[in-house]
């Protein structure tokens, strides 16, 4: 695009007042990549047919750094990530919203690849941008790009999950691999220069909804364990159904990279954030059946059986491979890496 | 005993030393670098944060230790500039971006950790920088090691030995254990399975009444040590006496900057005074530190003091006794 007509090689606090460069970044960047017809319209609200069945919104914010990253980065985080919060609540995805807040300075190149990576995930998805909105702050009252999103679906009448439907009995089921996104971010941001690792970051509908199709009320809950990973994905689940849960460490895949990185910087995988996976809590008789489904999908081909529900009162405990068992808790504080 | 805050966290979170608890009394020791650390040399580095003009750089795990009169994070929500490093290059690589601050990097570290120090300061020489300076509150560990030994409230029967700081030092550093102490000890890896292993030929020296000093984890460990990171800790610092939280002042257990060096070190170019104080009511991180008391046993642990809410040092370093304890040994 021609400086003349994008108005600079930075945003400025011109580009978000409202004027002649708002109306630039608008048409010449945002437009140009997101090319859905009532954003094109640019009127102040979207009007869309209303679904059929219950009307799912989730609300997400986006402020990872570093903004690009193995495997992904903001954008694709904002999609996938808004995405996945429907897809676990049974929801199909239709509409996402995007809120821009940019800082003053910010390399207009920069933005232009993270809208276009927005773009090309949203395509994928097969869902519309329908509405947003851009804003710019003054230099250090910002961090480059923060992203707000708003995620619309719907869920089926027969769809019901929830913490309600755990009983003792039940089997609990990861979709892949823990801990690649947690890491691989802590480590770009940090420059340890660490090979091999990318974050898992994934629109996980177009499994998950075909899974609750042929699995019907077998599936009892799905969550996507991003922030405190799936150790607080578990603990939140056991308090909420009010049972305790226990796991297998020796069944909870973890790729080997991400197991070296995390021994060397002290880190615990079951508590880094996943992008591209999720955990569901299916009925003990169909744990086959849902396993051979899974597996059949590139995104949980290496879904596994990890533990199981029983009687209790909201404790999460590992059965470590020396066959010892531990509880596990909230995390307090940041994990650090270790210093020797 | 363990004294490897690596060793407390394996022997947790593998569910050993639950596994093991109704036969071995296994004792954690002062393997935990900010944990040992005295109150007055934080106090020290807390006045060093509130200096003009100057950044400090530290491993993150300090930043929460209480002192007597708050942490460097709470320094730090009021304007101190602290830097968090992965390694003590960063520290030399701030200094250089910033030539009108004072760079101040906060040694704290075993044998492992020293001799990255000591190249960072190589480099600081090198590069003629003006604006760096370390203050070394680093520990030796065979000193202290000593003390436990002859500790008749102790009562030891053998030592698991940490496997990085021989991994410098060598199986040969430790030997005095057996030969003057008549101790046995055995080099441990950090695995379950290396610990287990360890533990076993250990066990099996103190039944028979055997004091050797054994290396069960020679894919690592030489006799000798890495000679090559000896050399650069010997050219850059010297040992002196050094106070240690829970075990008091031990000879030859720290290390102070030689001469040549002495540019680089902090507490010449800030020579403050600290005010001693007492330690907090009720904390026993001391006894704690010395494998005397558990952490369970201290009236303060999981109720006032927990890892978002330390007291003492043990509670809040990522590897200290009272923080594995509280993650991985609530039970015991």
């Amino acid at each position: 695009m021609e400086k003349e007509v994008r108005g600079a090689d930075k945003i400025t606090l011109a580009h978000g007042d409202g004027g002649e460069l708002t109306h630039k970044l608008i048409s010449g960047l945002i437009l140009k990549h997101l090319q859905y017809e009532p954003l094109q319209a640019l009127s102040d609200a979207a009007l869309l047919p209303p679904p059929v069945g219950r009307i799912a919104v989730t609300t997400d914010s986006f402020v990872v750094k570093p903004l690009f990253f193995p495997g992904g980065n903001i954008g694709t985080l904002a999609v996938n990530g808004t995405i996945n919060d429907l897809a676990v609540s049974g929801a199909k995805p239709l509409y996402l919203t995007l809120g821009l807040i940019l800082e003053e300075g910010l390399s207009y190149d920069t933005l232009e690849k993270v809208i276009s990576a927005v773009a090309l995930a949203a395509q994928e998805a097969g869902v519309a941008i329908v509405a947003g909105d851009t804003k710019v702050v003054e230099h250090g009252h910002g961090d480059q790009i923060y992203i707000n999103t708003t995620g619309i679906g719907v869920v089926e009448d027969n769809i019901d999950l929830g913490p309600h439907k755990v009983k003792p009995g039940d089997a609990i089921i990861i979709s892949g691999p823990v801990g690649d996104h947690g890491l691989t971010v802590l480590a770009a941001r940090e420059n340890f220069g660490l090979q091999g690792l990318k974050s898992d970051c994934a629109a996980l509908h177009k499994v998950i909804l075909p899974f609750l199709k042929t699995l019907g009320p077998a599936v009892k809950w799905l969550r996507d364990p991003t922030r405190g990973g799936l150790a607080t994905t578990l603990k939140e689940l056991a308090t909420s159904a009010q049972v305790n849960i226990y796991v297998n460490e020796e069944d909870i895949p973890i790729r080997q990279e991400v197991q070296g990185a995390a021994e060397i910087l002290g880190l615990d995988p079951l508590y880094l954030a996943n992008e591209g996976k999720f955990c569901a809590v299916v009925e003990k008789s169909a744990v086959d059946q849902a396993l051979l489904f899974l597996r059949q999908y590139p995104l949980s081909k290496e879904a596994a059986l990890i533990g199981e529900v029983r009687e209790g009162s909201g404790h999460v405990y590992l059965r470590t491979s020396l066959g010892a068992t531990r509880e596990l808790y909230y995390l307090t504080g940041l994990q650090l890496p270790r210093i020797c | 005993m363990e004294v490897c805050g690596t060793h407390t966290v394996a022997l947790g979170r593998s569910g050993l030393r639950e596994l093991l608890e109704d036969c071995l009394d296994l004792r954690s020791g002062p393997g935990c670098p900010v944990c040992v650390t005295a109150a007055e040399d934080i106090d020290y580095m807390i006045l060093l944060a509130r200096q003009p003009d100057v950044f400090v750089a530290t491993f993150g795990d300090m930043l929460k230790v209480p002192g007597s009169y708050g942490s460097l994070e709470q320094s730090k929500a009021e304007g101190a500039r602290i830097h968090v490093c992965y390694s003590p290059r960063e520290a030399v690589e701030l200094a250089k971006s910033y030539p009108d601050k004072i760079v101040i990097f906060l040694g704290i570290g075993f044998e492992t950790t020293v001799p990255l120090v000591a190249l960072a300061l190589k480099e600081a020489m090198a590069a003629g920088l003006k604006n760096f300076v370390v203050y070394s509150a680093h520990k030796l560990v065979p000193p202290a090691l000593s003390l436990l030994a002859t500790d008749p409230e102790l009562g030891l029967d053998g030592f698991i030995l940490p496997g990085h700081v021989s991994a410098i030092l060598g199986r040969q550093a430790f030997a005095f254990l057996a030969e003057k102490h008549h101790l046995p000890a055995a080099i441990a890896g950090f695995e379950p399975l290396d610990i287990l292993g360890a533990l076993m030929e250990l066990i099996l020296l103190i039944l028979n009444g055997e004091p050797q000093v054994l290396n069960s984890y020679p894919r690592v460990v030489t006799e000798e040590g890495n000679l090559k990171a000896q050399e650069i800790l010997q050219e850059v610092f010297y040992p002196c006496p050094a106070n240690w939280r829970g075990l008091g002042s031990i000879p030859d257990s720290g290390l102070k900057l030689k001469k040549r060096y002495q540019d680089f070190d902090a507490q010449k170019r800030y020579p403050l005074e600290v005010k001693p104080s007492p330690p907090p009511p009720g904390c026993r991180c001391g006894d704690i530190l010395k494998g005397l008391t558990l952490p369970t046993e201290c009236p303060l642990f999981a109720r006032r003091c927990t890892p978002a809410t330390p007291v003492g040092p043990c509670m809040v370093s990522s590897e200290g006794s009272c923080a594995a304890y509280f993650r991985y040994s609530r039970r015991i």
